[in-house]
């Protein structure tokens, strides 16, 4: 599990409203509301993901992803965040639309398919990658979208969205997500406006 | 008690069942709302060996486990088993009350759910739970006595109905009314009874609280047990059409027609948000409890969308919600019957409430 809290956290003003799109099981909106006492919902598909959020006493809503968020009024939230699960979706660049709709301020947190894993894994041995983070086959993977962060500014200035900052997590060593972020960073983490 | 309508019943009597045991500090007790036909019998056998309505849910160990609550569900009134209703005696003519019982909405059965409260000296609900127009009234327990309730589980219910099922109440009520022993609603003056406008109200209202894929499983073409194309020449009754016969005779033997006129008008003139500029997230912006909403994937009567409405309203107010949609072909029948991820989702709930009661008890 990729540490991506850390930035998010910096980004989140406390007791501010968030909307947690596929919250998985939970742990990361726990985490907000225990750290900032946000008002937290999260939107989640699983069922058995579902069951443990409403065992962790979170507020989570059964919703599909892509089937849209027209339920959610304009700007009815203070910041969307989404982790881990962009690169999951039938159309990412209409949900971001979505979120920065939706939200004030939007947080996407997805893997970087540019690290230098991956890149190896493909290049010299010809497979689609299978790591720690992307630990699916290719023919069953949830993961259907796979992108760098370049591909992913490179889609934020095509839409006119606006970044006010992004992060990498990654190797420690050296500081070489900063230095190198394309190939070092396993994570980004990007703080979005509209 | 006055009612909403204006009109005052001068008495009248709530009977319920109980269950489990209510704690020193009085703090575990669930109120169970029941819908349309319901009674006060929810779980367990009775005397004559009837099992409660929703055993499946309520009981030692089951989703709403008795050991841990103690749980209340009362007959309300309007309703023909026990409560003060169209066949109780009007102290006022001597004479049972039939079609003149004043008009109830769905205030008036938490109103009357209060006195039980207060008879029964419990101070705040742990949860209020129901399902349909069960649903409708732990909504509105939410706005009506806002801290007198910390959950509510709000299953296959609406803010308000839609025209869709106004329109199927009203040809519930005209069956009833089209039967010549209906006697513009004195039947009973009469000794008599609607026994078949009231069956073929509830086979109407039975068919659309099933799905098209449930009766196609449970029945599809099947004649008199043998299969339509496969019992030769002879054409028999076919399988559905004896099971809708069987269950609108027998709801007929067991209900008041003029009670199922009363309910299903309430149903009909339900309005959460009525009282708030049809905004339901500004009446909800009143309530203090956290909220369970469940939904099941075949009902369309109070479809999935019914209940999104309701959990976006709650989001809109920024109050506590979890919503889930279960997978079901069993329509809206399904709040009703056995589910497994339904048991579970609402027992998980549930063990928010009881944990949050020993953590306040220790």
């Amino acid at each position: 599990m990729i540490n991506d809290t850390v930035p998010i956290g910096a980004w989140i003003e406390p007791k501010s409203r968030l909307l947690d799109l596929g919250c998985g099981d939970g742990t990361l909106l726990r985490r907000l509301i225990d750290d900032y006492q946000v008002q937290g919902y999260g939107l989640e598909i699983d069922p058995d993901s579902i069951n443990l959020c409403i065992q962790k006493g979170l507020n989570v809503i059964e919703q599909d992803l892509n089937k849209g968020l027209k339920n959610f009024p304009d700007n009815s939230f203070d910041t969307v965040l989404m982790s881990q699960t962009l690169q999951a979706l039938r159309n990412p660049h209409l949900v971001l639309d979505e979120m920065l709709r939706i939200g004030n301020r939007c947080i996407v947190t997805f893997p970087n398919f540019g690290h230098w894993q991956t890149r190896v894994f493909l290049s010299i041995r010809g497979r689609m990658p299978v790591t720690q983070q992307l630990a699916y086959q290719w023919y069953d993977t949830p993961n259907i979208h796979l992108f760098t962060y370049k591909d992913f500014e490179a889609l934020c200035s095509e839409r006119s969205i606006k970044i006010l900052k992004r992060s990498f997590v990654g190797s420690q060593v050296l500081g070489l997500n900063n230095l190198c972020p394309s190939l070092f960073a396993k994570t980004a983490v990007y703080h979005l406006a509209k | 008690m006055d009612l909403v309508c204006g009109a005052t019943l001068p008495s009248h009597s709530l009977v319920f069942e109980t269950y489990g045991t209510l704690n020193k500090a009085r703090s575990n007790a669930i109120l169970i709302c029941h819908a349309l036909s319901g009674d006060h019998h929810v779980a367990g056998i009775d005397t004559e060996g009837k099992i409660g309505w929703w055993d499946h849910y309520i009981g030692p160990g089951k989703a709403i486990d008795t050991n841990k609550f103690f749980v209340v569900c009362p007959n309300n009134i309007g309703s023909c088993f026990g409560s003060t209703g169209p066949t109780s005696n009007n102290s006022r003519t001597g004479k049972a009350y039939g079609d003149s019982f004043p008009s109830i909405q769905v205030r008036d059965w938490v109103e009357s759910q209060k006195y039980l409260m207060d008879h029964l000296k419990i101070e705040c609900w742990a949860a209020v739970i129901g399902g349909s127009l069960g649903g409708m009234q732990a909504m509105c327990w939410s706005l009506a006595y806002p801290d007198k309730l910390k959950y509510a589980v709000v299953i296959a219910a609406a803010i308000k109905l839609s025209a869709q099922n106004i329109a199927f109440n009203e040809i519930a009520r005209r069956a009833i009314q089209s039967d010549v022993e209906f006697k513009e609603g004195h039947y009973l003056d009469h000794e008599t009874s609607p026994k078949q406008g009231l069956a073929l109200a509830r086979m109407i209202g039975h068919l659309t609280y099933l799905s098209d894929d449930a009766l196609g499983t449970k029945f599809g073409r099947l004649v008199n047990g043998g299969d339509i194309g496969t019992t030769g020449k002879e054409v028999g009754e076919f399988e559905v059409a004896s099971y809708l016969n069987y269950q609108g005779d027998k709801f007929s033997q067991k209900f008041d027609a003029n009670s199922y006129i009363l309910i299903t008008k309430m149903l009909d003139h339900f309005d959460l948000a009525q009282d708030y500029n049809d905004d339901p997230a500004k009446a909800f912006s009143h309530a203090q409890c956290q909220f369970l909403i469940v939904s099941f994937s075949s009902d369309w009567r109070f479809s999935p969308l019914c209940s999104e409405q309701i959990t976006g309203s709650l989001m809109s107010a920024g109050k506590a919600v979890s919503y889930v949609k279960i997978e079901s072909d069993q329509g809206h029948d399904a709040f009703l019957l056995p589910n497994s991820r339904y048991q579970k989702a609402v027992s998980l709930y549930l063990s928010r409430v009881s944990n949050e009661l020993e953590e306040s008890s220790s």
